[in-house]
């Protein structure tokens, strides 16, 4: 792995070094990154640096499908904690856990400007607002 | 007084994946009106609208475009500000779903006025879904022939509150951790890989072809005497209907959360988000404008049945997570604030703290190297003087 990373054309910018990899590998384990920061001719502390900075960038296995459930006060004052409840009860898995079988990550996040259909969550990159209990099950139902 | 849409003038109007639907409507006549003027005359355009940057900040646009112009060296840079991620924020996400050529357009406009050949547009992770949408518009307004001599790139946030921040913004696209700039110098001097370099919100770079088109004057007429034009808000929370609404500067804040967005009961509003302010509802005839209650035009709206040490307590978490943590003021402050609003949360707050949290808002404003630190109380500052009765009824004992 270690090899193959750093033979892959990286960008001259660990950010869009470290997005590109997430994109094409998933997460950002210690060998990918030593991988960049070889490639890169930075040390590897620069590119785990950057990479345990932003909340998107992840440094754990992610599951195939990650969700993220807003927590702001927008999303919270429109019974937010009731959607976060039925995700947990639906997934048996809590806030920050990915499911056994891999198939779901479960994360909350803070503001994703979706305030106007609040409650809202993100599924990768698809956007479900206007949440209710009672939708959760057959959201999830569409991704495998 | 009704919406005015200067702004979002051709939201719903125009198909946004089609650039053919945005030229019918006066598309790209400004930046062909903007070249065949000097870069000196649009500035000056810009700087008798009194156009102020839509972020929060407020700094007058044209005066940072003039910065940046008379910097000296070849490279420069303009950036559109797309990183809103203040809490209940979400006009520019608007914005670009609805009419992302004229965000070219304003950014194209700056690049002339400038004298930059790049600009880059810094849009955040949770708004990947219209990545396409904008590119898509950039790339159309490159096949028109708009875009000679001047390349948009699109740069990717990763999720990162701060890096709404104009310095920690350009950290970020410079590949770094997205951590605040010790200023000066600014940017407009030493900015984006150390050229000068503006950076304008989405929403003041939405201002400036009607500005180049109709002129400085005509802007200039809509408003307070320093909150010149119109001004995007979104409004959340406790209301019927939550959304965007456009402005005129200076209008009643009770007509656009009791008016325009029907809210009923209000206990209090908090104007700005995570960092602005939180204002009783007696306060509701306030204008909106620069010089009271704005920021970025985030309005999020608390009913009876909220609680406001549940609200303060919250924002705080929020702020001590996203807190980049460069300065001790900030990054020490913010997680003091959480644990001792907690405490009075659960009724073991000590009466003593309420003093201590006061002088500690006054240090992090004073000390902290960005807006995130300097503005982190605003929130905490005003509940304790509107609100004071429900911090007394957190002390242990009470």
């Amino acid at each position: 792995m270690t090899k193959k990373a750093a033979r892959v054309k990286t960008p001259d910018n660990i950010l869009m070094a470290l997005q590109e990899a997430q994109a094409r590998s998933g997460p950002l384990t210690p060998e990918v990154m030593a991988g960049l920061a070889a490639s890169l001719g930075v040390p590897s502390n620069d590119v785990y640096g950057v990479a345990s900075f932003y909340s998107f960038l992840s440094i754990r296995p992610l599951g195939r499908n990650v969700i993220r459930v807003c927590q702001s006060l927008p999303c919270h004052l429109k019974e937010g904690q009731a959607v976060i409840d039925a995700i947990r009860k639906a997934l048996g898995v809590g806030p920050g856990r990915t499911t056994e079988d891999s198939r779901f990550t479960f994360e909350l996040v803070n503001c994703i400007g979706l305030c106007d259909g609040a409650p809202a969550m993100l599924i990768n990159h698809d956007v479900h607002t206007d949440l209710t209990p009672g939708k959760i099950a057959g959201i999830l139902q569409k991704y495998k | 007084m009704p919406q005015e849409k200067v702004v979002l003038r051709n939201c719903g109007a125009i198909d946004p994946a089609d650039i053919k639907t945005h030229r019918a409507r006066e598309g790209f006549k400004a930046l062909e009106k903007a070249r065949g003027m000097t870069p000196e005359e649009v500035i000056s355009e810009i700087k008798t609208s009194g156009l102020r940057g839509r972020g929060g900040a407020g700094f007058p646009c044209g005066i940072k475009w003039e910065g940046a112009r008379n910097s000296p060296g070849d490279e420069k840079y303009v950036i559109g500000n797309a990183d809103e991620g203040e809490v209940g924020t979400f006009k520019d996400r608007y914005i670009i779903q609805n009419d992302p050529f004229s965000l070219v357009e304003g950014l194209a406009i700056a690049g002339y006025a400038v004298g930059a050949r790049q600009g880059y547009i810094y849009l955040r992770w949770e708004y990947s879904y219209l990545l396409d949408l904008l590119r898509g518009a950039i790339d159309q307004a490159r096949a028109a022939g708009y875009l000679d001599g001047f390349r948009i790139e699109v740069r990717q946030g990763a999720g990162a509150y701060v890096c709404g921040e104009e310095s920690a913004l350009m950290e970020s696209v410079e590949g770094k951790r997205g951590e605040a700039r010790y200023r000066p110098p600014f940017p407009t001097v030493a900015g984006l890989f150390q050229k000068p370099t503006t950076i304008n919100n989405v929403e003041t770079l939405m201002n400036v072809a009607p500005i180049v088109l109709k002129g400085g004057a005509w802007y200039a007429g809509m408003g307070t005497e320093r909150s010149r034009g119109t001004k995007v808000f979104s409004v959340s929370g406790d209301v019927a209907r939550p959304g965007v609404y456009e402005m005129v500067l200076g209008s009643p804040l009770r007509e656009l959360v009791e008016g325009l967005a029907g809210a009923k009961d209000i206990k209090m509003i908090q104007i700005g988000g995570a960092t602005g302010r939180i204002i009783p509802y007696d306060q509701i005839d306030a204008p909106l404008a620069f010089e009271s209650y704005l920021g970025a035009g985030a309005i999020t709206v608390y009913n009876r049945s909220r609680g406001v040490l549940e609200i303060v307590g919250r924002t705080m978490e929020f702020l001590a997570e996203e807190s980049c943590g460069k300065c001790t003021p900030c990054r020490q402050g913010t997680e003091w604030l959480v644990e001792t609003l907690d405490r009075f949360r659960r009724g073991e707050g000590a009466a003593r703290d309420i003093g201590y949290m006061q002088v500690l808002a006054d240090t992090m404003a004073l000390s902290s190297l960005c807006g995130l630190g300097q503005a982190a109380c605003s929130g905490l500052v005003d509940t304790l003087k509107y609100f004071r009765d429900d911090y007394d009824r957190g002390i242990s004992g009470k």
